[in-house]
C-alpha cells in the first residue's frame, strides 16, 4: 500500500509538472504582454523595457521555465526598482499587479474555496444521498416521479441563473462575505450560507439522480435477496446491504466532482463576493498575471492529482474486492 | 512429494435413495396462485400450485425458464414484495400459513424456518462484507447472542460444510474464495439457524461438474444429519435422479408431473417429461438422434388454454375431440399406482411410454 | 472436403498446402498480464491460460473441448478465431501460420474460420435487423452481389428453421433459441469451412438446447463443416463430437476418439471428470457407480504446479509428476495422453444404459 502511494505520487509529480510547462508555453506562445499591462496607458518604453527586465520577460522561455521550477525547491529573490524582495522555496513567483508572493495569495484563496465547497458537499451529499435512497425504495410511485422531475427541473437550470434567483429571491438567507473561521466561525458560517444553499442544492439534483439510479441498481442485486431470505429487518437489508454497495459509485463521482469544484466554483464566487482560488485566477487572466495564473493550475492540477489518489485509496476500504500494487 | 498416500482415488458410492421421514408433512403448498400485474397484462407465473413435504425428504421441482419453480420457492420464503406480486391459496411451513402473513413475522420465519441457498454464490454473497459477518448477521438475526458467540457458530459451522481452516477463512471475503467453496459458505449460512426446510434454488449449475458432485454430496450429508425438508429446484435431469426422492415437473406455472424419482424419470406419462428425456443426450452407447419438443414455451401472459402445452405436443391427436385445447387436465393419478400423478388427458400414457418413447430414447 | 467450398462456387479460398490438415495447432500459448501498471510497476504476473496446446482438426471432423472454468477451452476458442494473439506457438490454417498474421491478410481466413457465441443475448447488436446483422456477413466478405443479398439472407434463415420472412425484425423479438440460430446463420453466411462454437448451447433450456444441436448436426452432414464444439456439458459433447480434448489448466491432459475417451478414459483427470457427471441412468435401474471425488481447488493459473498440472489433486501423483511434464502421448490407437501413469479404468465410469 504504502509502496503503492510513494509509486503515485511520483506520478502525480510528473503530471503536475508537465501541466505546468505546457501551461508555460502556452502563455508565451499566446501574443500576451503583462509588461504592457503593468506599465498601464501612459507608458515609455524606458519603463516598459525595465519592467521586462525586473519580470525576466527578456529571458528565453526555457529558462524562464528553469527558474520557476527551481524556486519550487530553492528560494528565489526578486529585484524590482532597486529593491530586493525575498521569496522563501517553495515560491511561485510574485505577482506581476499585486506585488505579492503567489503562494501568499493562494493560501489566502484556499481557505475560502474549501470553506465554500465542502460546506456545500454537506449539503449536496445529505440532500442527495436521502433523497436518492428514498426514492429508490418508492420506485415507481408518484412521490418517485416527482423526486426524478424536480431534479431533472433543477438540473436543466443553468447554474447562474439558479445562483442569480438564490441572491435575489432568498434574501432571508444572511448577506454572504468571506470572515475566517478562526477569527470568528459565526460570522464564517453566516456568510457562506447563501452560497452552500445554492451550490448544494444545485448539485444535490445530480446526487440524488447519482444516489438513486446506484441504489436502485443495488436493491436488484442478488446479494440483497440474499439478505432479506435470511430473515433480517427491512431497513437493515437497506441500508446496511443495499447503501453500502451503492454508495461506492457515488463516492468515486463526488471525488472528480470535488476537485472540479476546487478550481471551478468560479460562478459561485463572483456572485457572492467570496475570494476565493475561482475570483483569484479570474482576475490573473484579465492581467495576464502569469505567476497567479501558474499557481492556480499548479494547485488545480495538484488537487485534482490528489483527489484521483484520494478516490482509489478509498475503494480499497469501500470495497474489498479492490487491491492496490 | 504429495501427500497422498494411496494410489487409490477417493470416492463416493452413488446409494440407492433411501426414502426416509415420516408422512407427515412439513411443508404444504396448496392451490397456490402467483401473478404479477404488467403494463402488459398478467404474469400467471404459477396457477393452482398444490404438494407437499415431510420432514427427511427432498423434492426435486424441475421445469425450464419460466416455468415457475423459482417463483414458486420465492412465494414459500415469503420473499415476493407484496406491492408486485398478488399471490393466493396457502402455503404452511410446519404449521404456519405463509400466504398473507405480516413483513414483522415474514423476518421471524425467514432464515429460521426456512432458508434458501441461491444459483449464483459470487453474486448472491455481499461483496463488501466478510463470510463470516454474512454468516453472523444471519444468526444474530434470530439469537440474541453476542459477536464473540455469533463467530464461534460461524466457524462450527463453515467446519461442518467441509471449509478448511475455518478460523482463518472466516475473515475472508467472498471474493478470496473459489466458486465451490463460496456456495459451502452460502450452505453454512442458510443452515446456521437450524432451519426444518432448505430451499435450493439451482444450486450446483453455476459449478463446474467436478464441484457440482461435492456440493451435491453435502447437501444429502447435511440433510441426513439434520433431518431437514429440501426442495431443490433445477433443470437437470441428472442432477434430479442423483439427490432427490420426489419430483415435481412444472410447466408454464403448473405441475405436470409429480411422484416418487425413479417412477417420474423411469416411466413418466406425460409427453412434456417424455419431450425432456428425449433431449438429453446419454453418456454411453451409440448415440441416437435427439428428439426435442417443438417450439419454445408459452409466454405467461398468453398461457394456453386447456392443457398449456398442447400446441407442442405430438400426442394431441390421439385425444378425441378438443379437451386438449379446452379443458386443463387435472392433476390425478392416471393408472393404478396412485403414488403418482399426472396431468395430461391420453388415455394409456403407460404403454405410449414403453412402445414407443423408450425405444427412441437417447 | 476442400473441393467442396471450391464446388460452390466461393471467391477466392485459402489454397491448401499439400498435405496440411484443415488446423492445426502447435505448442500453442496465451499469457495475460495481470496487475502492474506505469513505469515503476513491479512484479507483474502472467495468467497462463494457454500454455502448450497441440490439437489437429481435419476437414469435416468435429472436435470437442471440454473441461472446466479456467482450463483455457475458451480462451483457445479466441486464438483459433484470432480475436487474440497467441504468446507462443503457432495455428495452421490449412498449413498457412496465421498465429501473428495482419489484420488485412486475415481477412480471407476470417471468412472460412466462424465463431459462434454462448450468449444470443448479448452477440447480436440489438439495434440491427437480422437482415442487417445476416447481411453484414455477407457484405464483408463479397459473398453475393449486391441484389443477391436479400434471397441470400432468407436462404440463410431458412436453412437455420427461421421464418425468411421475419429478415426485417429485431433480434429482441426472437426466443433465445432463435437468437442462436440467428448467430449460427451468420456464421454460415461466409461459407465456413470450420467453425468455432464456444459453449453455443449451455445458456438455452433443455429443450431448446436439443433442438439447436440438432440443427448444428444437421448442418455439419450437409456442408461438411468442421467444428470445434465447446462446452461443459459432457454429455452434449459426446452427442455431437467425433474426438474429443480434454483441457485442464492450460493444457490438454488427454485427447482421442469419443468412444475411447467416453469408456476408457487413461488420464486420472478425465476419469474424475467424467465419473461425476450426474447420470439419469441411475434411476433406470442402472447399478450405482463409484465416482471418483476430487479434492481441492484448481490451482491459480498465475502459479501452476511445476511437470504435470494436476498432480496436486491426483491420488497416483509421484515425484516424476512434480519433475517432469508428462508428454501427450498415444497410449491407445488414436488416443494421447499426458500422464506418466496413465491406464484405463478398471471398471466403467460411466454407466451402461441397458438396451
Amino acid at each position: 500500500m504504502l509502496l503503492y502511494i510513494l509509486r503515485r505520487l511520483v506520478s502525480a509529480v510528473s503530471v503536475v509538472i508537465v501541466t505546468l510547462v505546457a501551461s508555460f508555453a502556452l502563455f508565451f506562445l499566446a501574443p500576451t504582454d503583462p509588461a504592457g499591462v503593468i506599465c498601464g496607458p501612459r507608458c515609455t518604453p524606458e519603463r516598459l523595457a525595465n519592467i521586462r527586465a525586473g519580470l525576466h520577460l527578456d529571458d528565453p522561455a526555457l529558462v524562464q521555465i528553469g527558474v520557476y521550477l527551481k524556486g519550487l525547491v530553492v528560494d528565489r529573490e526578486f529585484e524590482t526598482g532597486g529593491v530586493v524582495r525575498e521569496c522563501p522555496a517553495p515560491c511561485l513567483g510574485y505577482s506581476y499587479t499585486l506585488g505579492e508572493p503567489v503562494t501568499k495569495l493562494l493560501a489566502q484563496a484556499l481557505p475560502v474555496t474549501l470553506s465554500l465547497v465542502l460546506g456545500a458537499a454537506v449539503v449536496y451529499l445529505a440532500i442527495g444521498i436521502f433523497t436518492g435512497t428514498m426514492a429508490a425504495q418508492v420506485r415507481g410511485t408518484p412521490l418517485d416521479k416527482a423526486v426524478v422531475g424536480t431534479t431533472l427541473v433543477l438540473n436543466s437550470f443553468p447554474y447562474f441563473v439558479f445562483a442569480l434567483l438564490v441572491v435575489l429571491y432568498a434574501t432571508f438567507l444572511p448577506e454572504s462575505g468571506w470572515t475566517s473561521f478562526f477569527e470568528n466561525p459565526f460570522s464564517w458560517a453566516s456568510g457562506l450560507v447563501a452560497a452552500w444553499v445554492c451550490l448544494g442544492i444545485a448539485n444535490a439534483a445530480a446526487y440524488t439522480r447519482y444516489s438513486r439510479a446506484s441504489m436502485i441498481e443495488a436493491l436488484g442485486q442478488d446479494f440483497v435477496r440474499t439478505a432479506r431470505s435470511k430473515g433480517i429487518s427491512k431497513n437493515r437489508v437497506v441500508y446496511r446491504h443495499g447503501l453500502r454497495a451503492a454508495l461506492t459509485p457515488v463516492a468515486t463521482i463526488f471525488g472528480i466532482d470535488l476537485a472540479g469544484q476546487l478550481t471551478g466554483a468560479i460562478f459561485t464566487e463572483r456572485i457572492f463576493d467570496l475570494p476565493g482560488l475561482g475570483n483569484l485566477v479570474l482576475r490573473a487572466f484579465g492581467q495576464y498575471d502569469l505567476p497567479v495564473l501558474m499557481g492556480g493550475v499548479l494547485v488545480g492540477s495538484v488537487v485534482l492529482v490528489v483527489m484521483n489518489l484520494i478516490v482509489d485509496i478509498a475503494y480499497t476500504f469501500l470495497d474489498p474486492r479492490v487491491r492496490l500494487g | 512429494m504429495s501427500d497422498q498416500t494411496s494410489r487409490v482415488p477417493q470416492t463416493v458410492t452413488r446409494t440407492a435413495r433411501t426414502r426416509g421421514g415420516s408422512e407427515e408433512a412439513y411443508l404444504e403448498v396448496t392451490d397456490l396462485q402467483v401473478q404479477f400485474p404488467t403494463a402488459d397484462g398478467m404474469v400467471k407465473a404459477v396457477q393452482g400450485l398444490s404438494y407437499s413435504l415431510p420432514l427427511g425428504r427432498t423434492l426435486a421441482i424441475v421445469g425450464e425458464s419460466g416455468s415457475g419453480k423459482s417463483v414458486s420457492s420465492m412465494a414459500v420464503m415469503g420473499l415476493h414484495d407484496a406491492k408486485t406480486a398478488r399471490i393466493s391459496g396457502s402455503i404452511k411451513v410446519g404449521g404456519q400459513q405463509i400466504v398473507g402473513m405480516g413483513e414483522k413475522d415474514l423476518e421471524k420465519f425467514r432464515g429460521s424456518g426456512a432458508a434458501m441457498i441461491f444459483q449464483d454464490p459470487q453474486s448472491s454473497l455481499h461483496p463488501y462484507f466478510t463470510i463470516g459477518d454474512q454468516i453472523m448477521e444471519a444468526y444474530r438475526a434470530h439469537h440474541g447472542v453476542s459477536k464473540s458467540k455469533a463467530r464461534t457458530r460461524a466457524i462450527e459451522m463453515l467446519d461442518r460444510v467441509g471449509i478448511p481452516n475455518p478460523k482463518r477463512r472466516v475473515g475472508n471475503y467472498p471474493h478470496e474464495f473459489s466458486g465451490g467453496m463460496r456456495q459451502r459458505a452460502m450452505i453454512a449460512m442458510a443452515l446456521v439457524n437450524d432451519p426444518k426446510l432448505l430451499i435450493a434454488d439451482e444450486p450446483t449449475t453455476a459449478l463446474d461438474v467436478t464441484v457440482q458432485a461435492q456440493i451435491l454430496d453435502l447437501i444429502a450429508d447435511l440433510q441426513r444429519d439434520f433431518g431437514s425438508a429440501v426442495v431443490f429446484i433445477t433443470h437437470d435431469l441428472g442432477v434430479v435422479a442423483e439427490i432427490a426422492d420426489d419430483i415435481l415437473v412444472m410447466y408454464a406455472g403448473s405441475a405436470i408431473e409429480h411422484g416418487p424419482v425413479e417412477k417420474i424419470l423411469g416411466t413418466p406419462l406425460h409427453p412434456y417429461t417424455w419431450g425432456l428425456l428425449e433431449s438429453i443426450p446419454a453418456l454411453a452407447g451409440e448415440p441416437q438422434p435427439l428428439h426435442p419438443i417443438p417450439g419454445a414455451p408459452p409466454s405467461l401472459l398468453a398461457v394456453p388454454t386447456g392443457c398449456a402445452f398442447h400446441p407442442r405436443c405430438e400426442f394431441r391427436s390421439r385425444v378425441p375431440g378438443d379437451r386438449c385445447t379446452t379443458l386443463k387436465p387435472d392433476l390425478i393419478p392416471r393408472t393404478a399406482d396412485t403414488g403418482r400423478a399426472s396431468r395430461c388427458h391420453l388415455k394409456d400414457p403407460d404403454q405410449i411410454f414403453q412402445t414407443e418413447i423408450l425405444p427412441r430414447l437417447p | 472436403m476442400t473441393t467442396t467450398a471450391n464446388a460452390r462456387g466461393e471467391r477466392g479460398a485459402i489454397p491448401r498446402v499439400e498435405g496440411a490438415p484443415l488446423l492445426q495447432l502447435e505448442n500453442l500459448a496465451m499469457y495475460f498480464k495481470t496487475s502492474g501498471d506505469g513505469v515503476l510497476a513491479r512484479g507483474t504476473k502472467w495468467v497462463q491460460a494457454v500454455d502448450g496446446v497441440d490439437l489437429t482438426v481435419n476437414a469435416g471432423e468435429t472436435i470437442g473441448l471440454v473441461g472446466e472454468s479456467g482450463c483455457g477451452k475458451s480462451t483457445t476458442a479466441r486464438l483459433i478465431t484470432r480475436l487474440l494473439e497467441p504468446t507462443r506457438g503457432s495455428i495452421k490454417y490449412q498449413g498457412h501460420d496465421i498465429a501473428h498474421m495482419s489484420e488485412r491478410r486475415l481477412r480471407p481466413y476470417r471468412r472460412e474460420i466462424q465463431l459462434i457465441f454462448q450468449d444470443p443475448y448479448s452477440s447480436l447488436n440489438p439495434r440491427h435487423t437480422v437482415g442487417t446483422i445476416v447481411g453484414t456477413a455477407l457484405r464483408t466478405h463479397g459473398m453475393v452481389d449486391k441484389n443477391r443479398e436479400l434471397p441470400r439472407v432468407q436462404e440463410l434463415l431458412e436453412m437455420v428453421g427461421l421464418n425468411p420472412e421475419h429478415y426485417n425484425r429485431y433480434p429482441h423479438e426472437f426466443s433465445g433459441g432463435q437468437r442462436q440460430r440467428i448467430g449460427i446463420a451468420r456464421a454460415l453466411a461466409t461459407q465456413p469451412k470450420i467453425i468455432v462454437a464456444d459453449e453455443p448451447v449451455s445458456a438455452l433450456d433443455v429443450s431448446i438446447q436439443a433442438q439447436v444441436m440438432n440443427l448444428l448436426e444437421n448442418l455439419r452432414k450437409e456442408l461438411g463443416i468442421a467444428f470445434v464444439f465447446i462446452a461443459h456439458d459432457l454429455g452434449v459433447v459426446r452427442h455431437f463430437c467425433d474426438r474429443v480434448a480434454v483441457m485442464y489448466l492450460g493444457r490438454v491432459v488427454e485427447e482421442g476418439p469419443r468412444d475411447a475417451l467416453y469408456q476408457k478414459p487413461q488420464h486420472p483427470y478425465t476419469q474424475a471428470l467424467l465419473s461425476a457427471v450426474p447420470d439419469i441412468a441411475v434411476v433406470r435401474g442402472v447399478p450405482p457407480k463409484n465416482r471418483i471425488r476430487l479434492v481441492g481447488d484448481v490451482p491459480s493459473p498465475v502459479d501452476p504446479p511445476s511437470g504435470c498440472r494436476f498432480r496436486t489433486r491426483c491420488w497416483k501423483a509421484e515425484d516424476i509428476c512434480a519433475e517432469v511434464v508428462p508428454p501427450l502421448d498415444e497410449k491407445a490407437p488414436a488416443q494421447r495422453v499426458a500422464c506418466h501413469f496413465a491406464e484405463p479404468p478398471t471398471e466403467s465410469i460411466v454407466a451402461e444404459v441397458p438396451s
